[in-house]
């Protein structure tokens, strides 16, 4: 008996579903991904596919757009049984994807992007770029979506580049509009611009399948809603008669926490004190024109902004990895709440700071948080495997010492695994990110720098995470946190430092409100 | 000094610049070639292969049909059933491409050097008769024109349908509906499949009709230019085509440009045999120009995205 029954199912219609997946199977090797799946979408609705990662929804999509194949279990368009052998029979029964990764080739127009596979004429013939700039501009006026069919897609904002994937499958005659985690790389304000468009491409007579894992976005947007978790069934929704802790409870199998419960912060001296900070992208452009903020001992001040304004060579330049052409970077040792020794950190390299006491958690997890094909023991101290208590002269490694450090850390910070002696790259994305934030946390820093330290991590281990970073800071730590989600920022920071096209325009209160900081975050002001 | 008179003096000859576009037909073909296979996202480098079997086909088939017609279609089907071996393996199987391409080249010289071995009792190839040749063509009066004439409108058979070809593909790649396709493929495969292109289909025409066009120009040299078959006869001419396409940025135009430059490269080193200055140093000299090219002096050279790349639907 599943969860899923005790709560109000969506009713029967006379009408076939748009879409019917009935028990969709598909496993890899040692993963299944989809487990006997069931999924409903009434016509006309907009249906939100929630779950965490890893739960399948993806997997589920892709299936049903064919680029991947289910073990077993059927499929029904309008009632009708298909067969989706790939993505072209996908677009033959108007069925329409933009995926998470847009699916655009840069080098091209916007038109050449949109009519692609299906460009007026024969395949043989010339291609038509007076018709398809038509078509394009035709259907902009219809749906409402104004575009520039002549421009090269690397050259518009990641806004207009969904626009032109919604246009893509308005294009291809989609019916049903499958958008996977649409919302990941938009600001507020485009955000609600997208949700208006899809209500209106609804109102239209269109299908919506959204699949996300922000909860607010399922109760402002959806109709009925599919939980899934762990690759299973979890439950089948109407959103009217729902609430965020119900699907919360659903995604995770329990309880969760999903305020960050946190007391004012005691802010002491400024330890943290970067200023006029310029540095140069990996093109020579410069990219950092002039960053100055302090962050204060027993305070988590954070950067909030849209992705590309400059975070992560911001975030390079503070950790060493990124050498900066102007500015000064300092870090002031903080005890029993006095001010002692400055020193400047600015040309140090990451090994130094390291030394210095900058804690340093990676946006990027995988590439830069961890070895992943090491083990775990080799992880716990990385870049740490010189401190005398792992080597004799920075030379031998104590193997023992480590072997016994690994064990503690993985007790201590609750990284789920058979043993300290499993590659890195076995654990999930929440344990490993549990790994990186155990060893960071027990290095004993002045200074903790976390870079979307909850990216891809499930809600139970975000609750977790969120709670050790707090910790962190009522331990008297200063706490620079650079996130993308901007309610991991308004939750944690204390303040709110702004970050628009490679400056901080604004620094405001942990009470500033959605709209006002998408207006900073798109360069406006507020003042 | 000698050097410079030789120089000066070999460089106002038509016989030099006849010879100049003749060499740039011969890598022309096999460099667009690759520069179609590289623009779907298949590496080819195995145009030397398909090259020196399409020669040892053209003859066997030209001999065996005693038709210089069949000869042609022999060399094609040779060069585009090599190709098809380099798609197979690096379409389905995904393997790395450039080492399918190296076993492609290798296997080909062992191949023909077998079959000429087996086929001829180890006697080589006679050399053909005149009808068996691909001929040289003039152009009426237009080839009477001093200078201008020898040197454009004297050529053999083969160099008119490579100008064809070079302008067919600058206007197919660019104009028309299969060419957005191909270029789609070679960016972002994942994207034009999700659109509903045919990724594995084009990139296997793609791939066959860089075999089809070595295969050509395989029969090009044995049929046209020597006239006979030996053994190892491309001599690294695939290589020089595969350096055009780099120096040209894989477009058709620029690959045209870069295959003249290193046809008179080719030809003055055979042309300077008596000015003081060692032939196989001036050979050289299309080698250094596209290191240059490679190390982006000559602007950026950058391989469409996927170059390379396997494609496995539903990744990302």
């Amino acid at each position: 008996m599943q969860e899923s029954m005790i709560i109000a199912p969506v009713a029967e219609s006379e009408v076939p579903y748009a879409v019917e997946m009935r028990n969709i199977y598909k496993a890899w090797p040692g993963v299944v991904a989809n487990d006997h799946v069931n999924l409903r979408v009434r016509k006309g609705d907009i249906h939100a596919l929630v779950g965490e990662n890893g739960a399948g929804k993806t997997t589920l999509m892709n299936i049903l757009y064919g680029l991947l194949h289910q073990d077993s279990g059927e499929i029904y368009i309008n009632g009708q049984p298909v067969h989706i052998t790939g993505p072209r029979d996908a677009i033959k029964m108007r069925i329409g994807m933009v995926h998470q990764h847009f699916m655009l080739i840069p080098p091209l127009t916007v038109a050449e992007n949109i009519v692609l596979g299906h460009e007026p004429g024969s395949i043989a013939s010339v291609y038509d770029v007076k018709k398809a700039r038509a078509a394009i501009l035709e259907l902009s006026r219809q749906y409402g979506l104004p575009i520039d069919p002549d421009v090269r897609v690397e050259k518009i904002s990641v806004g207009l580049q969904q626009r032109v994937e919604i246009l893509k499958m308005l294009y291809r005659a989609a019916d049903i509009l499958i958008m996977d985690e649409p919302t990941g790389v938009l600001t507020p304000q485009e955000t609600n611009e997208l949700f208006d468009v899809l209500r209106g491409l609804v109102a239209q007579g269109k299908t919506v399948i959204f699949i996300t894992h922000k909860l607010r976005e399922v109760l402002a947007l959806s109709d009925t809603i599919t939980v899934l978790r762990r690759g299973k069934n979890a439950g089948e929704l109407l959103t009217s008669g729902t609430d965020q802790a119900a699907i919360a409870r659903l995604m995770v199998g329990r309880e969760v926490l999903l305020r960050v419960e946190k007391t004012p912060a005691h802010p002491g001296p400024t330890v943290l004190h970067v200023e006029d900070l310029h540095a140069q992208s990996d093109r020579g452009q410069e990219i950092l024109h002039g960053v100055s903020f302090d962050v204060h001992a027993g305070e988590i001040l954070g950067i909030a902004g849209v992705e590309g304004n400059g975070q992560s060579e911001l975030l390079e330049a503070l950790t060493g990895m990124r050498k900066s052409t102007k500015g000064q970077i300092s870090i002031t040792q903080v005890t029993d709440g006095q001010p002692g020794t400055t020193r400047d950190i600015t040309v140090m390299n990451a090994r130094e700071e390291r030394r210095a006491g900058v804690a340093h958690i990676p946006e990027d997890r995988r590439g830069s948080g961890l070895v992943l094909t090491a083990p775990l023991y080799d992880n716990m101290i990385l870049g740490r495997q010189g401190w005398p208590q792992f080597s004799w002269k920075d030379f031998v490694l104590l193997l023992r010492n480590i072997a016994s450090w690994a064990k503690k850390l993985v007790a201590e910070f609750d990284v789920r695994t058979p043993s300290a002696d499993v590659p890195a790259s076995s654990l999930s994305g929440g344990n490993q990110q549990k790994v990186i934030i155990a060893r960071e946390i027990a290095s004993d820093p002045l200074v903790l720098i976390a870079a979307q330290p909850t990216r891809g991590v499930d809600i139970g281990a975000i609750e977790f995470i969120h709670r050790r970073i707090i910790e962190q800071r009522d331990a008297g730590k200063a706490v620079l946190l650079v996130s993308a989600e901007l309610d991991e920022i308004r939750s944690l920071s204390d303040r709110i430092a702004v970050m628009y096209e490679g400056r901080i325009v604004d620094t405001v209160t942990p009470d500033a409100t959605e709209e006002q900081l998408g207006i900073l975050m798109t360069g406006g002001t507020i003042r | 000094m000698l050097f410079f008179q030789v120089l000066f003096r070999v460089l106002q000859s038509s016989d030099l610049w006849n010879a100049t576009l003749g060499f740039a037909a011969l890598l022309l073909l096999p460099a667009l070639g690759g520069l179609i296979s590289e623009r779907s996202g298949v590496v080819n480098i195995a145009m030397e292969g398909m090259m020196l079997t399409g020669a040892y086909a053209g003859v066997m088939s030209a001999l065996a049909t005693q038709s210089v017609f069949g000869g042609l279609m022999g060399a094609m089907v040779a060069g585009g059933l090599m190709a098809l071996v380099h798609a197979f393996i690096s379409i389905n199987f995904k393997a790395n491409q450039i080492v399918s391409g190296i076993a492609i080249n290798l296997a080909a010289l062992g191949l023909t050097n077998f079959l000429l071995f087996v086929q001829t009792g180890g006697q080589g190839v006679p050399s053909l008769k005149d009808s068996l040749r691909l001929p040289n063509i003039s152009l009426g009066p237009i080839s009477h024109i001093p200078f201008i004439g020898p040197v454009f409108f004297q050529q053999n058979i083969i160099f008119y349908v490579a100008i064809l070809i070079l302008i067919g593909i600058q206007f197919m790649l660019f104009h028309t509906n299969i060419g957005l396709r191909i270029r789609a493929v070679g960016e972002h495969p994942q994207a034009a499949d999700t659109a509903g292109v045919n990724v594995y289909l084009v990139r296997y025409l793609c791939v066959i009709s860089s075999g089809i066009l070595s295969g050509l120009a395989g029969a090009f040299l044995s049929l046209g230019i020597a006239g006979i078959f030996n053994s190892d006869m491309t001599a690294g001419v695939g290589f020089i085509a595969l350096a055009a396409m780099i120096f040209g940025k894989y477009t058709p135009w620029s690959t045209g440009v870069a295959c003249v430059i290193f046809g008179l490269g080719e030809a003055l080193s055979i042309r300077l045999q008596d000015s003081g200055i060692s032939p196989d140093l001036l050979s050289t000299v299309p080698y250094i120009l596209t290191l240059i090219a490679l190390v982006g002096l000559i602007g950026r050279t950058t391989p469409p995205a996927a170059d390379g790349v396997p494609y496995y639907p539903g990744s990302e």
